[in-house]
């Protein structure tokens, strides 16, 4: 059962993701790309990560997505004169696809990992105590600690690399003048 | 449980496949080649998923959350560069994307 749901699941993640990079309209490949974010959270609540499932709906979808939505929105794309020259870079793409696609097939296919005997560690994905949201807190701000606050200083960074590259004077725009309002006349 | 990690592998290997692709057909959509690049990504974090639960080890899962967080910066920078370009140029086109004589 589990099995049959994931084949399912599978193709329409494949299925959208063809889509993501073929359709004309860029909103459309926006709500594939969200498709394939919804999918792969049920793809992850198979594997037993309850917590990233619910992450990534939240994160991906919820902030990337729309992120991506408000962009489209905002620019004005002319989609028809974008897709002038589709055709110039199909056959080196298609090239290096396929060599990709056939090499990591091969190396998988060759593979010696057997589902059946996995090795048991001491940090467990799920027992019968703790929940998996749980564990990863257990772990995530312990060992893991600077690394944690490492991710949150990129994303400071990231904040205020794209408020610092979207910011632009404008005429007649309020603002506070901090020293002209303290000095003393 | 019962579904075998190559089946992740594979899966992930298409993803992977298809976001490479989708960078090299999309010349001349800039918005398209990043949902691209998120992708790839994604592809990343489902192996990454797949041998945390075939190994039982959390590291894995601490490791997607990692990349969850930079992918989300990627995409916050990124999507600021191409606002910036747009307003210079009033295009996203990739060839238009010139400025450094590459």
């Amino acid at each position: 059962m589990t099995i049959f749901l994931f084949f399912i699941v599978s193709i329409i993640i494949i299925t959208s993701s063809l889509l993501v990079i073929l359709s004309k309209n860029p909103i459309h490949s926006v709500l594939f790309l969200i498709l394939v974010f919804f999918n792969t959270a049920i793809l992850f609540l198979f594997s037993g990560a309850e917590f990233l499932a619910m992450i990534l709906l939240i994160v991906y979808i919820g902030a990337v997505a729309v992120l991506f939505l408000f962009v489209i929105m905002m620019l004005d794309i002319n989609t028809a004169k974008l897709r002038q020259s589709f055709l110039n870079y199909l056959p080196i793409g298609l090239f290096v696809g396929f060599v990709i696609l056939l090499e990591l097939l091969y190396v998988v296919s060759q593979s010696k990992l057997n589902f059946l005997s996995k090795n048991i560690t001491e940090n467990k994905i799920t027992n019968e105590i703790f929940e998996n949201t749980k564990i990863i807190g257990n772990v995530l701000y312990t060992d893991y600690f600077l690394l944690f606050q490492l991710s949150g200083i990129i994303l400071l960074v990231a904040m205020i690399g794209a408020i610092l590259l979207t910011l632009r004077k404008r005429e007649g725009a309020k603002k506070q003048n901090i020293y002209k309002q303290i000095l003393k006349k | 449980m019962e579904i075998p990690i190559t089946y992740y592998l594979y899966l992930s290997v298409i993803i992977f496949t298809i976001g490479l692709i989708g960078i090299f057909l999309n010349r001349k959509n800039l918005i398209v080649v990043l949902m691209s690049i998120e992708l790839i990504l994604l592809s990343a974090n489902i192996n990454f998923v797949a041998f945390a639960d075939y190994y039982q080890n959390i590291a894995g899962q601490i490791y997607v959350f990692f990349n969850l967080s930079v992918s989300a910066a990627e995409a916050a920078v990124g999507l600021a560069i191409m606002v910036t370009f747009f307003r210079k140029k009033d295009s996203i086109h990739v060839d238009d994307i010139n400025s450094l004589k590459g």
